[in-house]
């Protein structure tokens, strides 16, 4: 949680990505635990971003990228924040005004070729200010046998993100449960709705603010609190 | 020994609380309302196996309005309960409710914000039955008991009172939490 | 929130003297009528046509049929809402969601083995789809893919294509009642039966087993369970005959079915469908050969391929591949060696083997043993991993695998910790779904069944 937690970066060495504190092995405190874990404080550090020339195959597929956003006009260096390869996947975070654009490139480009998006779905990072919500779209291209993953980052105080329903028809669905789910607004959907929960349901579920809603279970006597209230390691 | 002795053959005496459980037990169908996983074992209980049959219950009535029994197999999620809640209006009396499964008992493995914990707190349950999912077998033994209390229901000013007493004892029963030292 | 009052509208303005009114007429309060702002809308649910008064002049009158929730045919908690002319289906909309169960938001508070027996319920026919892909993503993000025993990828093939003989039985079982074929479904039953058993030997569940854990496989094949498994093959082939003497080459079931449900390849590419729906278009694409995983590279399969388009094209592809998964589980079968189940490492792998006593419980006498009488550290090892459960290293994973029903990818975000940070499901069915109103725009009612049971979805892993 403070600046000292957090372990110096030198000059010339690339940027952990920080998106947030542990603080306790346990995830209750004032339990009586005695064995110090409870004072256990841990940055959570994601995986680093990668620096040219990445190696492999990753190689050719950020050039083809890079060249055919050059041809639409969009220098990579706007539209892409950075690229992460962590357990041979490669991932681009994009920046969100220039998504629809990069998603065109990845579908019509014949060096590319991704023709199947495999929906989106969201993940939220309530300690990464300003970059709160991620959006993550997996692409599988059938030619080339190639995956990569397109991420979006947007701040809780502006979530949205464009539709790529225009481009790739199969996110009509997938966009309209990360809207229920974690309330991204995509701009240009044809008809953005609830779609797993009821109509009038207040809120947003799978987000980290959002409880559990459990109830406690009592049995014969005794009553535990739902998963999210119990003392439980994190 | 009594007027049995002296009627001629063919002809039994019995009371009429025993003829209509009998009857009602005998061809009791059950409304379709299979969920999730409970539903395939519902489903594997009416194939060849454990055809369920034997106890008169293969037609699976797809209107609730033709069925007596809702065996509501699987996790019931928060937009699913009104349409429960309909489909039990729509059965005509007498009806019962097996709740099958411990999603459908009491919310099972989901304690979350997305499951009602337990259909009776929408429909008035007859049968709990426990399992996830319980085998066609076990869904079998939930139904006999379920025919032995069809059996036993009585009829008329009896079943008034029956129903007075049952709620009775229902309303005065100690909750869970009241009932310590049981843990041991 | 302001923009969810933007987003949607409250449907039902009964006011309270109207519900005074429903309750002292004696009408059903499941009807009525309220305005949206696409006009007027009137709820009927039988018997009460005439209170409908005529629709005001200049607007048109749209049938709307609600296929709710509840229904024989509909494969599921699937609602169909079918605008109809007549008999011909003018706009099919699917409505999903009534079999939500937070899952994902759940296992955010669960250990990553905990994981397995909630993931395992969310496709409740392929449980060990499921499983695997959960495990391939946990594995993935251990970085321990490499480690996994043989043994353990061989048993987990086996299981796998079990369960798509399984789940194509239950799809060829269902399709066939919603379409009339009653005997497809005892057929389906019948068959599957046996593939259950297998399963109950094995695991000690008929379903949802929680079998596969991340490091490999919870439990070891029986002593017998080869043999045993080698026994029913042959049966499964026998009866698996009557089903295609009954269905292939009807009359009457291609009538239902053949021309039915089209959906090309582009329309395929562009609604993101893989499975037995794109394979019926004529691309062999299929993931098992494309990008294998649990050593898939080493049996002999052929990729069933229709060039139909149509669902009597998905229908014999499942009856192919049921025959190509009988292939690799005799396969399986031939390759299988003595070995362990688990990984070999011991921060990861589930501690105990267990076996049946003589009480008819479930125990492992010679772990027990040892954490019991010989090791405290043991002890303390397996405590902690038991209820602590393994770190697994900060990152994001995606693991697909190609279950009878399309591409299930499992994306897996972990913090660092004994639970996952977020889990996300890809299910096919899902993605194949958003195909009902391009199948069935234009066809009859009946087709849309047909369609439905084409694309076999199920609804547990549609909603999770």
């Amino acid at each position: 949680m403070t600046e000292s937690s957090v372990p110096a970066v030198p000059e010339g060495v690339r940027q952990l990505d920080i998106i947030g504190v542990r603080n306790g092995a346990f995830g209750a405190s004032g339990s009586g635990d005695t064995s110090g874990f409870g004072g256990l404080v841990a940055p959570i550090v994601m995986p680093a971003p990668a620096i040219r020339p990445f190696g492999g195959w990753y190689d050719e597929i950020s050039d083809e990228i890079e060249l055919s956003l050059e041809a639409r006009n969009l220098p990579a260096q706007e539209a892409i924040e950075k690229v992460v390869i962590y357990r041979d996947e490669i991932t681009y975070h994009v920046r969100r005004d220039h998504l629809v654009a990069f998603v065109s490139a990845l579908r019509d480009e014949p060096g590319l070729r991704f023709e199947m998006c495999l929906g989106v779905n969201g993940v939220h990072y309530p300690h990464e200010t300003g970059r709160e919500l991620h959006a993550v779209y997996p692409f599988l291209s059938i030619t080339h046998n190639k995956r990569v993953r397109v991420e979006v980052s947007v701040p809780d105080a502006d979530p949205h993100i464009p539709s790529i329903v225009a481009v790739y028809p199969t996110n009509d669905w997938h966009e309209r449960e990360t809207w229920d789910m974690f309330g991204i607004i995509f701009d240009g959907h044809p008809h953005l709705t609830r779609i797993l929960m009821p109509d009038d349901w207040p809120g947003h579920p799978q987000r980290k603010d959002y409880p559990l809603g459990g109830i406690p279970v009592e049995y014969k006597g005794g009553t535990i609190p739902p998963p999210d209230q119990r003392r439980s390691y994190n | 020994m009594g007027i049995e002795e002296s009627l001629p053959s063919g002809v039994i005496l019995t009371t009429v609380e025993k003829v209509a459980g009998y009857v009602r037990k005998g061809s009791l169908w059950p409304a379709t309302f299979g969920l999730a996983c409970c539903a395939i074992e519902m489903m594997a209980a009416g194939g060849p196996r454990f055809d369920i049959a034997r106890y008169g219950m293969e037609v699976f009535r797809a209107s609730p309005r033709q069925a007596d029994l809702m065996i509501v197999a699987g996790r019931v999620s928060q937009k699913m309960a009104p349409v429960l809640r309909q489909i039990y209006d729509q059965m005509p009396g007498p009806k019962w409710v097996i709740a099958m499964g411990v999603c459908a008992s009491s919310g099972g493995m989901f304690n979350n914000y997305a499951i009602v914990q337990g259909v009776d707190h929408i429909v008035p349950v007859d049968i709990y039955l426990p399992g996830c999912p319980p085998r066609p077998e076990m869904l079998f033994d939930a139904i006999l008991k379920l025919h032995q209390q069809i059996q036993d229901t009585k009829l008329g000013a009896q079943r008034r009172a029956e129903i007075v007493e049952l709620e009775t004892v229902a309303l005065t029963a100690p909750t869970t939490l009241e009932l310590k030292g049981l843990m041991r | 929130m302001s923009t969810d009052d933007v987003l949607y509208t409250t449907a039902d303005e009964t006011t309270a003297e109207e519900f005074d009114e429903i309750l002292d007429d004696d009408v059903d309060p499941y009807s009525g009528s309220y305005e949206t702002t696409e006009g007027r809308v009137y709820t009927v649910t039988g018997g009460d046509w005439d209170t409908i008064t005529a629709a005001p002049e200049g607007e048109k009158d749209r049938i709307v049929v609600n296929m709710g929730p509840q229904h024989p045919s509909t494969h599921g908690v699937l609602r169909l809402i079918l605008e109809i002319d007549g008999e011909t289906v003018t706009e099919a909309r699917c409505g999903i969601g009534y079999l939500h169960t937070g899952i994902e938001k759940n296992m955010e508070f669960r250990s990553f083995v905990q994981g397995v027996t909630y993931v395992t319920r969310m496709d409740y026919l392929t449980p060990m789809f499921n499983e695997v892909a959960y495990c391939l993503a946990v594995e993935k993000a251990l970085g321990v893919t490499e480690q996994i025993p043989e043994r353990a990828s061989v048993i987990r093939v086996m299981m796998m294509e079990l369960n798509r003989i399984a789940s194509h039985l239950v799809a060829l079982a269902t399709g066939g009642m919603e379409l009339g074929a009653l005997t497809a479904m005892e057929f389906g039953f019948r068959e599957r039966e046996l593939v259950l058993d297998i399963f109950e030997m094995v695991s000690g569940l008929r379903m949802n087993h929680a079998y596969i854990r991340p490091g490999g496989v919870a439990q070891d094949l029986p002593v017998d369970g080869v043999q045993k498994i080698r026994d029913t093959i042959p049966l499964l082939r026998k009866r698996l005959k009557d089903t295609v003497d009954l269905l292939v080459d009807n009359t009457i079931w291609m009538g239902r079915t053949v021309g039915v449900g089209y959906l090309d390849l582009t329309g395929c590419m562009a609604l993101g469908i893989t499975g037995p729906i794109l394979r019926a278009t004529g691309l062999p694409h299929d993931l098992r050969k494309s990008q294998p995983y649990c050593g898939y590279e080493n049996y002999e399969f052929d990729v069933c391929t229709e060039t139909t388009n149509d669902v009597y094209g998905r229908f014999l592809i499942r009856i192919n591949e049921m025959a190509q998964s009988l292939r690799i589980v005799e396969q399986c079968l031939d390759q299988i060696k003595p070995g362990p189940v688990m990984i070999e490492d011991k921060k990861i792998a589930w501690p105990a083997q267990l076996s049946i006593g003589s009480d008819g419980q479930g125990n492992s006498p010679e772990h027990i043993k040892e954490i019991m009488s010989e090791s405290m550290e043991a002890l303390i090892h397996h405590f902690k991993l038991v209820t602590e459960g393994f770190h697994v290293p900060a990152g994001q994973v995606y693991a697909p695998v190609e279950s009878p029903k399309g591409e299930l990818g499992c994306y897996l975000v972990s913090s660092g910790g004994t639970r996952p940070y977020r889990v996300h499901f890809r299910d096919p069915g899902f993605t194949a779904l958003q195909a009902v109103g391009v199948m069935s725009e234009g066809s009859m009612i009946a087709d849309v069944i047909a369609a439905v049971a084409s694309i076999d979805p199920v609804m547990g892993g549609v909603d999770r």
